[in-house]
């Protein structure tokens, strides 16, 4: 059988929605780009810019997977359009890393625990607690306290028991208990 | 020497790249100028379509083509059964897009392509469906009484499939029995919500003829083949690609959905890449679901509380379609009687139609019910005979010595005999029984009472079938450049660590690092003989099979190591990626060793220019490769099992009932697990608690709730009460390693074995926090806050 594209079809290149520019600073670099003023700020970093770490769980801001930090806290990006973010300073998943590749404490803690299966939901759970790492508070490192501290992310694959000892081990390392 | 690596708790190769954000899910491959789908879909349970009007959604900007069921020529017709079974009568199965009539709320109706999502939603908008809404019955036990709605007007009562298995002779022993306890229990429907919903995005290149789909499933090669036949395309004009999948749980083992289908069609058509990145509200309301079973179990015993005889009869919701067959079905039928003796059985079930998502696996596939079946029924057993619930187990469970335990007369999902292959099942109860405190507890709760307090402690044991065939294959090859080593398989991963156990496996065969194995699965263009990742058999198919395989490598590698080195084979020993002559310094690297036995050697590099001074180079008295000889180090076998292996299982629980707010707060949570012996003891353990807390959210939190006109209320996840951290307990595990005598690794399944027992042993206990105080009954899961407040003040539910 023999499949041709059909050629009466004159296929545009992108939307017609109103556009606007837009400048933030994305993982310590100044990026100036021209969205589309409906785009979500999740998709807008995974198809306009192209880093595709930050995942889309649900899109009604309750699985957590697209969290990154905006302005120091974690958001979901999910829940923001591109253009709310014009000015902001925004650390994704691909700035958790040394520029070598080097895990952080806190992705090696994840590895040496074996918290995380699947990865889907692991970079916003990562964002999250960096933003909890960050933010200079006193973090409470029982079962409990880590567990309320990871409670705006799902994960369907480990039953979170390795996330919590990855936390409490990267957070002692840290000083942050 | 290298440590053996099988049994070590290796940590895993993937999860560098998932943990930078470099994962390669479907949606984050770059497709250049890629088009998305999305789906106009049923807002009725059941209706007649009346009229489809796409005529505006068509002309908005930025929309390349609307489809309804006449716009896709031969795919318009009912898909695939996949695994056909005689106990079904005229099974149905979905179109693509719906044709005359709508079956359940989600059903895909049209679907368009647009420039991007956003554009393609906004289309969706414009497309007028005019239908003419039917009577439906969403109840089970309603829908298959006379006069019920019909869902299939060719299928009276709604049924399905009607299917009975008899093992020894239970109407003999049924006569002779002192005692019958007859129980009924529920299970309520769920979904597997894997964090990536489902994907699809296919590329089709018309100058070679390829057509490339990648998709999130669990089982690409039957994609491949489904795609070749529906599209009439020769199997190597197809390569299907499992790229990194978020997750899977059953849900991405049909084949298939409607996108899966339309998607490549739309790439063909269009002459663009093409996109479906399924959404949340789609994922509860499009993609399939499973659980909904009623059983009515009777068990007949003697008064010494033997069971002489176990007869069940449930009822399983299908949903709209049937076109997984009867599998979760017929593993609930088969694992009815769990761990114990009882040598007669006769288990029937009636499949039944309902106007909802269809119904095919979701991790556990029918053993969840058949153990909170049997556990229940157990409990109520030592109740009306006056046993100990742990007694009363102990008195049926099988013994060491009576494996293999067959149940003749019963026939697995794979069509294959159900034997119960080896355990230690006693000790198992043992374990459970101190690990949890069962002899002090009584004084525990006592006291816990006098305080006015709730304290339970709830008890189930399991048995899971797994490992089914028909068979999985291995391929190893050691690349001459750098002496890493490839392996592939047939099957794929949504995140269980196959890249790390399977390379253990090779690393111990080929003395190489377990960094150094790379292993590529879920991709028909790399390998493209096996069946798919469900009924927890990864590791022991794949496994076995890759197994098989580097033995047959090894021995390779230690002939043309023997060769170069001018030593007997038996000198020959590998480790750290070399080949050494025992006792000397004479020592080999790998890479070398594929170099040399590549005839054409190139002097690329090191190994290469190494490879020229050693045997099989300098050879000048005939052809550089002789007759039946192979280039390179590569190999492939298969591993094909005789049947399920049953690894097994307990769990208990001390669990604690607020008798004000009604929540459930667990003391202690511990688990007895045996899968034979462990590649890698904590990714096994990382599948327990994985599987523990959808069993957590099985037993207490999640149902897919519709109303009387087939709605579904809770779809999405605010209303659907999927756990968070804050909602699942800590687990205790402890292993015990009974090799399964029926493979070489003495390997069983563990991906589904969290799951099965928690819905059981969550409500023995809650059961028993109040037996004190309320006759009250927990036969039906989720255990709800409400449920708990009707029984403390005794409502009935």
């Amino acid at each position: 059988m023999s499949y041709r594209p059909d050629i009466s079809i004159d296929i545009p290149t992108e939307s017609a929605d109103p556009t606007r520019k837009i400048n933030l600073k994305l993982n310590g670099q100044e990026i100036t780009r021209v969205v589309s003023t409906r785009v979500l700020l999740s998709d807008f970093i995974r198809h306009n810019v192209g880093l595709t770490g930050t995942h889309v769980g649900c899109e009604h801001g309750v699985c957590g997977a697209c969290t990154i930090i905006i302005n120091e806290r974690s958001s979901r990006s999910c829940l923001m359009l591109a253009v709310q973010a014009d000015g902001a300073e925004i650390q994704t998943i691909e700035s958790e890393c040394g520029s070598d590749g080097t895990l952080s404490v806190l992705q090696q803690a994840f590895m040496d625990c074996h918290g995380l299966q699947c990865g889907f939901c692991t970079p916003g759970m990562i964002m999250n607690i960096r933003s909890h790492f960050n933010s200079g508070e006193k973090l409470d490192l029982s079962d409990e306290g880590i567990r309320e501290m990871i409670s705006g992310n799902l994960c369907r694959c480990t039953g979170y028991a390795n996330i919590l000892l990855a936390v409490r081990q990267a957070a002692k390392q840290l000083g942050k208990g | 020497m290298s440590t053996r690596q099988f049994g070590a708790r290796v940590k895993r190769n993937s999860d560098p790249r998932l943990l930078r954000g470099e994962g390669r899910f479907t949606d984050d491959i770059p497709l250049l100028g890629a088009l998305h789908a999305a789906f106009v879909r049923s807002p009725f349970a059941r209706a007649t379509v009346l009229s489809i009007d796409v005529t505006e959604a068509r002309a908005l900007d930025g929309v390349l083509a609307v489809y309804t069921c006449d716009d896709i020529g031969h795919l318009d017709q009912e898909l695939p059964l996949l695994i056909p079974h005689d106990c079904m009568t005229n099974p149905r199965t979905a179109r693509p897009l719906a044709r005359d009539d709508v079956y359940y709320v989600g059903q895909p109706v049209v679907m368009v392509v647009a420039v991007d999502r956003y554009v393609a939603e906004d289309a969706l908008q414009l497309v007028e469906v005019d239908y003419d809404p039917l009577g439906v019955e969403m109840d089970l036990e309603k829908a298959v009484k006379d006069g019920a709605p019909l869902v299939h007007a060719t299928h009276p009562n709604n049924i399905a499939a009607d299917f009975t298995q008899i093992s020894g002779d239970p109407a003999a022993a049924i006569e002779k029995a002192e005692h019958v306890t007859r129980i009924t229990v529920r299970v309520d429907r769920s979904t597997a919500s894997p964090m990536e919903a489902r994907t699809v995005a296919a590329q089709f290149d018309h100058v070679s003829g390829q057509l490339t789909v990648w998709d999130g499933t669990q089982a690409p090669l039957a994609v491949r083949g489904g795609i070749a036949s529906l599209f009439n395309l020769d199997e190597d004009k197809v390569r299907v690609i499992a790229p990194d999948v978020g997750g899977g749980f059953g849900q991405k083992i049909m084949f298939p959905h409607s996108d899966e289908v339309l998607v490549p069609y739309a790439a063909m058509t269009l002459g663009r890449p093409v996109k479906f990145i399924e959404d949340r509200r789609e994922n509860f309301i499009g993609s399939n679901q499973e659980r909904t079973q009623i059983h009515h179990v009777e068990l007949f015993a003697k008064k010494t509380g033997e069971i002489v005889a176990l007869r069940d009869n449930f009822l399983h919701d299908t949903g709209a379609f049937i076109p997984y067959g009867i599998a979760v079905a017929q593993v609930a039928s088969t694992s009815i009687a769990g761990p114990y003796r009882i040598p007669n059985i006769e288990v029937s079930f009636k499949a039944v139609y309902t106007p909802a998502v269809p119904v095919t696996p979701y991790r556990g596939c029918g053993r969840p019910h058949a153990c909170f079946a049997i556990e229940r029924a157990i409990d109520q057993l030592a109740d009306e005979l006056g046993f100990d619930r742990m007694e009363i187990r102990r008195i049926n469970l099988i013994g060491d010595d009576e494996f293999p335990y067959k149940r003749d007369g019963l026939l697995f999902a794979d069509g294959l005999k159900v034997v119960l292959d080896s355990g230690q099942y006693h000790k198992a109860l043992q374990m459970i029984r101190s690990e949890i405190g069962w002899d002090n507890f009584p004084a525990k709760q006592k006291a816990a009472q006098a305080e006015g307090r709730l304290l339970g402690v709830g008890l189930a044991f399991y048995v899971e079938g797994t490992g089914l065939g028909p068979y999985e294959g291995g391929h190893i090859k050691i690349h001459p450049i750098t002496g890493k080593v490839y392996v592939n398989t047939g099957l794929t991963t949504q995140g269980q660590g196959h890249d790390t156990v399977f390379a253990q496996i090779v690393a111990d065969q080929l003395g190489v690092a377990v960094n150094d194995v790379i292993v590529v699965e879920g991709d028909s263009g790399t390998f493209e003989w096996g069946v798919g990742t469900f009924a927890s058999r990864a590791a022991v198919c794949s496994g076995n099979a890759i197994h098989k395989t580097a033995i047959k490598v090894r021995k390779k590698v230690i002939e043309a190591a023997a060769n170069m080195m001018e030593a007997d084979i038996d000198q020959i020993e590998l480790a750290d990626g070399h080949a050494f002559v025992k006792g000397t310094n004479r020592r080999v690297a790998l890479s070398t060793v594929a170099t040399a036995t590549n005839p054409l050697r190139y002097a690329f590099n090191e190994a290469s220019k190494a490879a020229t001074q050693f045997a099989p180079a300098s050879r000048h008295d005939g052809p550089a490769m002789g007759e039946g000889q192979h280039p390179g180090l590569e190999d492939t076998d298969y591993f094909s099992p005789d049947c399920a292996t049953w690894a097994y299982g307990v769990h208990a629980a001390i669990i604690e009932v607020d008798p004000v707010t009604c929540k459930t707060h667990f003391h202690k949570y511990v688990c007895i697990h045996d899968c034979g012996n462990m590649i890698n003891p904590t990714i096994v353990e990382g599948q327990v608690q994985g599987g523990f807390a959808q069993g957590i959210a099985g037993a207490l939190y999640e149902r897919i709730e519709f109303d009387e006109d087939g709605n579904p209320i809770n779809a999405s996840f605010v209303d659907f009460l999927i756990p968070y951290a804050t909602e699942i307990p800590s687990i205790e595990i402890h292993h015990l390693e009974t090799p399964a005598p029926n493979n070489p690794l003495g390997v069983k399944g563990v991906g589904e074995a969290g799951c099965i027992a928690v819905g059981a042993t969550v409500a023995s206990g809650i059961e028993d926090s109040m037996k004190h105080m309320s006759e009250a009954v927990f036969r039906h899961v989720p255990i709800t806050p409400s449920m708990i407040h009707s029984a403390l003040f005794q409502k009935s539910d």
